[in-house]
């Protein structure tokens, strides 16, 4: 979540869903809350009993609106537009003005005071392009982006699209403390940049882009404003209706610059709560099943022409910064070492650096398809995934799942990624013959949750145990069963071999004991390998500020480091709850710090803002931080610390910095690194629209956004009359994600048995469609067919002068399984956002006609 | 709403006939996300089958209705317009405009079906629920007509039902977790406590205070289905299994004044009676008369 990092230090949700019972305002935007986190939104309702307002923004009415006080229907893909008019209503209103809490919080937590290199040119200036647009490359040099009068300059490559996720150290790199106008009047200073970037944002420009009539737009911006300030805390939800756009980083990032300008960030009832995509996605980045990253957030090394890690020392030199937490990053990536290659990492060599993988190109989920279809990918594991339905132009990635060698395919039921070979759209219709298709499929059964132990990390960074209670039938096994026994078999395979592989298979330290007839590895033995131990004795580390950088230390992943701190207490089962933090119930890392940046939760003098709003404060007799919460930086840091010169890591932070990863400390309004696509966001259109745009008519689309232009993947020009209407993908809370856990089991697969469009009244009458009549939709990606469901929930928007029909359709179907329809990512194109690497699955160009497809390919199986 | 507030006879209002120690439950259609959970708790804790139904188009209702099959159903009423076709934006505060209600046999106080069943397969339980006895159930159907809210069904294996042993069911009120200290599968799986289970006088004081609180923040419709005033009408005394609506009964598919068709039957066998002495005497004068 580089939308968040870039910001505020880290890429996760900065606060939790129990504590947006504590709201006064829930704005839930890019969300459907009630129906894909029906669990955490019993808060959001706890909040509403206790008088909170809670605000739906979304171009479809659904179940979230239904208990919304406010809905605000918006275009699909129109969202930065929005929250642009928000900063720009929030600077230019009386409230902001007039209240002395929010020139307080944002001079001292935020980087608005700093100044920034006079070279920087924006939007404003350059026709809707940043300064240091390299154009025939479709990407920027962030040089002029920096803050003034610093020694360093980002590195040449950082700011090249190779890798998926910005790295972490990216975020700052200080030579010298920045140079600072408390006044906020410095025409060069981030505060006068935002507001003159912000400017063009009005209400009026609002209606015209987002179709969100002004008064009601006006609305939404004072019940934000209202319940925001020393005394009251408005919170945004948002889950991936953000993040899939290929502007998406941008959009969360507004969010983040909303919230600091707001003084939102850190206070019980703020914040921003990233609702990941399902269960233990949080885990996945964290102990990451990303290309580009270690575990805890630490980068993958690079082996390209422009980014070079080469030695341990140069990996050091390049992604370590002096101030801030990341300061550290030797102990974590040393202890790190030490973990995986155990007495095969030695100081003479290097710890073993020279063992891992580095990167040679891009190798994220969206780069593989392609890949695959042109015979570059020659095998694929796939486990818990579901590429045929769930992939971006799922037709293009079947294609590529038809070229490879062998295919692996993990799961609990016999999905379409399994299945795609004789029972595909395109084979059922005869365009593609089973016999042509060389991929050799190999299907293995998976255990369910309940019939394997572990743990998910969830949402709020909040890892959960959960237990066995069953073992899984016949031969299914855990995920951990599998890779720990196959990892165990290539070491056998591998055994002797003394080519650069075999010797790095042979480092690997893979000696998880196992238990029971089936042999599964004792997953606690896991979770101590990751909280980390001291080399010499085994014995368990307290939390990562023990870990050093000379292998006396072993850490799977640094920022998990406190799960397990002594023999036989695995934290991540402890289940006391209460009132406030509850930092009994579970373990969230960092050091079980529950609110993120918690230390703007006090004013810069260490008092709570309010008594309603304390969260953790400064206790002087103490000499330490105390409150509800574990405090998010040294317990110990006056409010009054000033850093002497040359001061290092934490200790280069003054004691009113809340940011502790960010290497000034502060929040960033003004992004001076970390976002390849501009230091400020910016609304640009998607890159299929069927309207121009009027922010900045010269650049209407993300010139920064990856393009993936084939035969097999077509886009729609803008304002292509073939494709009319916005698309908008999603989901349905009777289903998950592609469908192998809820389409093959009865009692979900009956409550939402068939693949749907949603139109609305007036577009159906246009066409002359009935409710459930057939209708067939179309891209140039492919075409499918579905059930309409004609609704009032849907409705045309007024933008520009223009009606725009809006089209919707839940992405799960597929055509294995009890419950099937046409797949919605046949329609989807593969294009991307330069920061995350995610598609633009939110809105996109199609066209709808009533009727079927000749080959019935999408017809319901079962008659 | 006024109609529904007019409806209410003070002197009922948040009076119920349940005995002492009665169970049920409140569902309280304005925490309801209509998200099923409660559907899908039910079919795995009872062991149902799957119906068969298909798409329907009617919102997201693809279940229809309660059955000997489904015993908890979500029914979802799209009021999104107003009169002049306008779409809303602010609403009232709880749910509105999109309305869902999770629908159950309503354990009556005074329950038509168990009156009705000649074979004593229905039976009042020691929680004061209403469950059939499949053991001794026959099969005659009399249960059927005799609910004035359609719950109870015959599962006949035609349509939507797979087991089709021909014999009456409806919802227990997981009579088998009763017994060993749970509450229902329902109530446990519902995320925002819209199904709350409990004691029904402590239920009906809780739906009281909640209907106050309700109209204190706009909410004017807000009342409760199943007390002596609505919906436990009729000679039924009110609903163990009862609800809070923000509107009418009849949006939600519920009687507004239900009633134990057994009433019927003595002013029914009264006329009747009358009828055949009518006739009677009738016959005998015409017959005189020749």
């Amino acid at each position: 979540m580089p939308g968040l990092g870039a910001r505020l230090g880290r890429g996760g949700a900065t606060t939790t869903q129990q504590s947006l019972a504590d709201s006064d305002c829930i704005v839930i935007m890019g969300s459907n809350m009630a129906e894909n986190h029906p669990v955490g939104f019993r808060f959001v309702l706890t909040a509403k009993t206790r008088g909170a307002t809670v605000i739906h923004v979304d171009p479809r009415f659904s179940r979230t609106s239904a208990l919304a006080d406010l809905h605000v229907p918006l275009r699909a893909g129109s969202d930065l537009a929005v929250l642009g008019g928000l900063i720009n209503y929030v600077l230019n209103s009386e409230r902001w003005n007039s209240d002395p809490f929010f020139r307080e919080y944002v001079t001292h937590y935020t980087n608005a005071p700093v100044i920034i290199n006079p070279d920087f040119r924006g939007p404003e200036d350059l026709a809707g392009l940043f300064s240091g647009y390299v154009a025939d490359e479709r990407r920027y040099t962030t040089d002029t982006w920096q803050y003034a009068d610093q020694q360093a300059r980002p590195a040449a490559a950082e700011d090249q699209a190779q890798t998926a996720e910005p790295r972490p150290q990216y975020l700052g790199r200080l030579t010298a403390p920045p140079r600072l106008d408390p006044t906020l009047q410095d025409p060069h200073c981030v505060f006068q940049l935002v507001k003159r970037h912000y400017a063009r944002y009005t209400p009026e420009m609002v209606e015209r882009v987002s179709g969100i009539p002004r008064d009601r737009f006006v609305r939404l911006a004072e019940t934000i404003l209202a319940n925001s300030g020393r005394d009251r805390t408005t919170a945004f939800c948002y889950a991936v209706a953000w993040t899939q756009h290929t502007t998406g980083t941008q959009i969360i990032s507004a969010c983040a610059l909303l919230q600091l300008l707001l003084g939102n960030i850190g206070r019980p009832g703020g914040g921003i709560l990233a609702l990941r995509g399902h269960a233990t996605i949080q885990g996945s980045t964290d102990i990451p099943t990303l290309y580009n990253l270690l575990p805890g957030y630490l980068p993958m090394p690079m082996a390209t022409e422009l980014e070079r890690d080469r030695t341990l020392e140069e990996y050091l030199r390049r992604n370590r910064p002096l101030t801030g937490a990341w300061y550290n990053t030797p102990a974590y990536l040393i202890s790190l070492l030490k973990a995986w290659y155990g007495d095969a990492a030695t100081p003479e060599n290097d710890f073993g650096y020279d063992f891992l993988p580095k990167i040679s190109g891009d190798a994220s989920f969206q780069a593989m398809i392609p890949m695959m279809k042109d015979g570059i990918m020659k095998g694929l594991f796939c486990m818990g995934m579901n590429p045929a339905v769930g992939g971006q132009n799922a037709v293009l990635a079947r294609e590529g799942l038809a070229n490879l060698d062998w295919l692996v395919v993990r799961d609990v039921y016999e999905i379409e990624t399994a299945a795609f070979w004789y029972d595909a759209p395109e084979v059922r219709a005869g365009k593609v013959r089973p016999q042509d298709i060389k991929t050799e499929v190999f299907f293995l059964p998976a255990a369910l949750a309940g019939e394997k132990e572990g743990s998910f990390t969830n949402t709020q960074r909040l890892v959960q145990w959960h237990d066995k209670s069953i073992d899984p039938p016949g031969d299914a096994r855990s995920e951990a069963w599998f890779l720990y026994h196959l990892g165990r078999r290539l070491k056998e395979l591998y055994r002797g071999d003394d080519t650069a592989k075999g010797r790095q298979i042979a480092a690997l330290t893979w000696d998880y004991p196992t238990e029971g007839p089936l042999q599964e590895p004792v997953i606690e033995a896991i979770v101590r390998e990751i909280n980390g131990y001291t080399v010499a004795d085994g014995r368990l580390v307290p939390d990562f500020s023990a870990l050093r950088d000379d292998g006396s230390t072993a850490c799977g992943c640094w920022i998990y480091s406190g799960i397990m701190p002594e023999e036989g207490r695995n934290r991540a089962k402890s289940r006391r709850g209460d009132e406030r933090a509850a930092l009994e119930w579970g373990y969230s890392w960092p050091r079980n710090v529950r609110i993120l940046y918690n230390r703007a939760s006090a004013d810069p003098q260490g008092r709570p803002w309010s008594e309603r709003k304390k969260w953790i404060w400064w206790d002087a007799a103490a000499g330490r931080w105390t409150g509800y919460d574990v405090p998010d930086l040294p317990e110990t840091k006056p409010p009054d610390y000033q850093p002497p010169e040359g001061a290092v890591g934490l200790d280069a932070h003054p004691g009113d910095a809340p940011f502790v990863n960010m290497a000034d400390g502060r929040g960033w309004l003004f992004a001076a690194s970390g976002l390849r696509d501009g230091p400020l966001p910016t609304h640009y259109e998607p890159w299929e629209t069927p309207v121009g745009n009027p922010l900045y008519p010269e650049q209407p689309r993300s010139p920064a956004a990856i393009l993936l232009e084939r035969p097999d993947n077509r886009y729609h020009a803008l304002g292509d009359p073939r494709f009319p209407y916005v698309l908008t993908t999603y989901r349905l809370t009777e289903h998950h994600t592609a469908g192998g856990m809820s389409r093959f089991v009865p009692w979900l697969a009956e409550l939402q048995p068939q693949g749907f469009a949603e139109i609305s009244p007036e577009l159906a009458r246009e066409l002359g469609i009935d409710n459930g009549d057939w209708v067939v939709i179309s891209t140039l990606r492919g075409e499918i067919e579905a059930r309409a469901l004609v609704t009032e929930r849907m409705q045309p928007l007024e933008v520009d002068g223009r009606r725009i029909h809006q089209v919707g359709i839940p992405w799960h179907f597929g055509y294995s399984g009890i419950a099937t329809g046409g797949i919605a990512n046949d329609l989807s194109a593969l294009v991307e956002d330069p920061n995350s690497r995610i598609h633009e699955a939110k809105a996109f160009t199609c066209n709808l006609r009533k009727g079927r497809l000749r080959s019935g390919a999408g017809e319901e199986r079962r008659e | 709403m006024s109609t529904t507030v007019a409806r209410d006879r003070p002197g009922l209002t948040g009076t119920t006939g349940a005995r002492p120690g009665a169970v049920g439950f409140l569902t309280d259609t304005t925490l309801c996300i209509g998200c099923k959970a409660c559907e899908v708790a039910c079919k795995q804790w009872n062991q149902l089958p799957m119906d068969e139904l298909g798409f329907t188009g009617h919102s997201y209702d693809n279940t229809g209705d309660l059955g000997a099959t489904t015993w908890r159903h979500v029914a979802f009423i799209e009021r999104i317009s107003d009169e002049e076709g306008r779409r809303p934006t602010s609403m009232r505060a709880f749910q509105s405009n999109w309305l869902m209600m999770s629908d159950v046999c309503k354990h009556c106080v005074y329950a038509g079906c168990m009156e009705a069943c000649p074979t004593g397969a229905i039976i009042r339980t020691e929680f004061d629920t209403v469950v059939v006895q499949q053991d001794v159930c026959n099969g005659c159907g009399y249960c059927v007509p005799a609910c004035p809210f359609g719950v109870i069904a015959l599962d006949l294996g035609d349509g939507h039902a797979r087991i089709g042993d021909g014999k009456a069911h409806k919802c227990t009120l997981c009579y088998d977790r009763l017994r060993d200290g749970l509450e229902p599968a329902c109530a446990k799986a519902c995320p925002t406590d819209s199904i709350q289970f409990g004691r029904v006088e402590d239920l009906m004081d809780r739906a009281q205070q909640r209907v106050a609180t309700l109209r204190e923040q706009g909410v004017a419709g807000a009342h409760i289905y199943g007390d002596r005033a609505v919906g436990g009408t009729g000679g039924i005394e009110g609903l163990n299994a009862f609800f809070i609506l923000t509107a009418p009964p009849e949006v939600y598919n519920l009687p507004a004044q239900p009633e134990l068709p057994q009433r019927k039957t003595i002013p029914a066998s009264l006329a009747t009676v009358a009828a055949g002495l009518v006739f009677g005497l009738a016959a005998v004068l015409s017959l005189r008369r020749r």
